[in-house]
């Protein structure tokens, strides 16, 4: 669910680190509004807990596998939204500076995708709307997976639409799609038992951590004005990215037909300059792509190809003689270092 | 579990490193921090079937690692772990794209097969400036330098705090995790029910230890700030180390140096 910089192009990873940012930004203010001095250790030491929480894992029964906890759904029921957005993002951090578990150019869309949708639609709309004051033990289970598993399946959503609008990979949306949601709704189930487990665990033992939660309850509901603020930017985002899509590929079925179809004949036949064409059309919206368009290509293909073997197996000899040089200058500058310090 | 006690293993080495002495590690970390990001951004934004272009970029590692006098086999070992993640990201590339974009010595080389190296150069370089960054830099100082470029202190106290207790935490977690593991002697005990009450117990705990750290914290005149031993100071060395990096990832970004290269040496050759 991590996302990694290979994944994403410069122009979706900054807006999304603008977007994460200013997430980030209206969160501390709201945290210090509420000026609860006690939450700034409890927040740190929150985050370290899912850290630790994940030290420990357990056997998912009927399978041979083990599970463990994820923990954005747990911090937001413990923190409320806000400070949990603070809390997600801050172990977000961590993990990709020491972990390289993400990017750090994608980090704004992992905190995005991993942490508001979560704390911003899952919480508020889903769990809170399900427990809201009568807490029993039905509610906070129903809450809680249903939550983890929606926030979990809008985060892999998120991953396929940021990856779409960076044009990385080849995978068409569909089948990226059909092969995210399915897989994440498997975690987020495990996700959700989970977070019941230990949140029912605690409101029996400890039952003033969930009610009098140091983030004051809101009574009547959750304030209305976040949630909008956080959908018309999910919308203006989501808007922008499918627009630029719909508008590159008019019709998603055609599209979806000659790609089918594409496959076959790149199997059966040679030449198939008709079925390259529909593939191409598809690349040629992507952005950074580098190479010309069909016809040039085609053309190239037949034409130029003693040139075109130049110019590749100059840059195969220019790439490695970087390389080499990069290396051998790596191992000079290492005796130098040692040498200078083995001198002082 | 032997997994993430590695990964924990991991934090603590890199939490070393950085604590060393180096050329490279008193550069002031806003220089720093913007240099890789400059470095992250640069190597990304090139194009999908780009591969020669991005080889250039290994000359900043190179550079550094050595400079830094911090083990380059550790961060080799550490890709070689993640690589499989990018084969992931890029595994069907080649089976989507499969138009020949160029052959060498009479072999076709598929568009698919060019982008998904790019990935993985990619990948590697990405993963290579966030490990070096810290390792050269530490999270405190990463920290500081993100309050000085406008970050809330609200969210870099919290990134400050949480760092802080990984290493207690963590260390408490594997202890319970060890403890249960020895008690359940085949599979009973490491089901849902005992996890759930083993992870509730921590997160009281945990709770309360927060309070604890509060009071104290408190009691010892605590109003927001932390400090840090290096004081921050932007030198002229600081700012030459910023601009010339990043001068030299923008060139690279737009000049490919190992096709002039490679062209002045078949040129040569023939």
């Amino acid at each position: 669910m991590h996302m990694a910089d290979a994944l994403i192009s410069p122009a979706v990873g900054g807006t999304m680190w603008a977007v994460s940012a200013a997430g980030i930004a209206y969160c501390s203010k709201k945290v210090k509004e509420e000026l609860d001095e006690r939450k700034v250790p409890l927040m740190g030491v929150l985050g370290a807990f899912v850290f630790a929480a994940q030290m420990i894992n357990f056997t998912i029964p009927a399978t041979g596998s083990s599970g463990h906890l994820g923990g954005g759904m747990l911090l937001a029921i413990l923190l409320g939204p806000h400070a949990a957005f603070l809390v997600i993002s801050s172990v977000l951090v961590v993990q990709a500076l020491f972990f390289a578990d993400g990017g750090l150019l994608a980090l704004g869309c992992n905190i995005f995708n991993l942490g508001f949708f979560p704390a911003f639609i899952a919480y508020p709309l889903i769990y809170r709307k399900i427990v809201r004051g009568n807490v029993s033990q039905g509610r906070l289970a129903l809450g809680a997976t249903l939550a983890a598993i929606v926030g979990l399946q809008l985060g892999a959503f998120g991953v396929v639409l940021e990856t779409l609008a960076s044009g990385i990979t080849e995978l068409p949306f569909s089948t990226f799609v059909a092969f995210m949601q399915p897989i994440h709704l498997a975690i987020g189930i495990v996700e959700g038992i989970v977070t019941t487990v230990v949140v029912s665990f605690v409101w029996k033992a400890n039952p003033q951590m969930l009610e009098g939660s140091p983030v004051k309850a809101p009574t009547g509901g959750f304030p209305v004005k976040t949630v909008a603020a956080g959908l018309l930017i999910a919308a203006v985002i989501t808007g922008g990215v499918v627009s630029w899509y719909a508008s590159g590929n008019p019709d998603g079925l055609e599209w979806s037909m000659a790609k089918v179809s594409g496959k076959e004949e790149l199997e059966s036949t040679y030449g198939i300059h008709s079925m390259l064409a529909s593939l191409q059309e598809k690349l040629a919206f992507l952005p950074d792509y580098s190479f010309k368009g069909t016809a040039e290509a085609s053309e190239e293909a037949e034409g130029d190809q003693s040139a075109r073997l130049g110019t590749s197996v100059s840059g195969i000899v220019g790439g490695a003689m970087v390389l080499i040089l990069a290396f051998v200058l790596g191992l000079a500058l290492k005796r130098f270092a040692t040498d200078a310090s083995s001198r002082a | 579990m032997a997994e993430i006690a590695r990964s924990f293993h991991d934090l603590n080495y890199i939490d070393t490193l950085s604590c060393m002495d180096s050329p490279v590690h008193r550069i002031d970390p806003r220089a720093k921090l913007a240099t890789f990001l400059i470095f992250a951004v640069c190597v990304v934004s090139f194009g999908k079937y780009e591969v020669s272009a991005l080889l250039p970029y290994f000359f900043f590692p190179a550079v550094i690692i050595p400079l830094a006098r911090i083990p380059a086999r550790y961060f080799a070992g550490k890709i070689v772990f993640l690589l499989p993640f990018a084969v992931l990201i890029g595994i069907f590339n080649p089976l989507y794209d499969r138009e020949t974009l160029l052959s060498i010595a009479g072999l076709p080389v598929s568009g698919g097969m060019i982008s998904f190296v790019s990935i993985l150069i990619r990948f590697i370089l990405t993963i290579l400036a966030a490990l070096m960054l810290v390792a050269v830099t530490g999270f405190t100082g990463v920290c500081m330098a993100l309050e000085r470029f406008g970050v809330p202190k609200t969210f870099t106290t919290q990134l400050m705090m949480l760092y802080r207790y990984i290493f207690v935490l963590t260390s408490e977690g594997m202890r319970m995790a060890r403890a249960r593991d020895l008690r359940s002697v085949g599979r009973k005990g490491s089901g849902l029910k005992v996890y759930g009450s083993l992870i509730g117990y921590l997160l009281i705990r945990t709770w309360n230890r927060a309070q604890r750290i509060h009071m104290a914290m408190l009691s010892r005149g605590y109003r927001g700030d932390f400090f840090l031993r290096r004081p921050l100071r932007i030198t002229s060395a600081d700012i030459a180390f910023g601009l010339g990096w990043s001068a030299v990832f923008i060139t690279l970004r737009f000049i490919n140096l190992p096709r002039i290269a490679g062209q002045l040496i078949m040129g040569v050759l023939s």
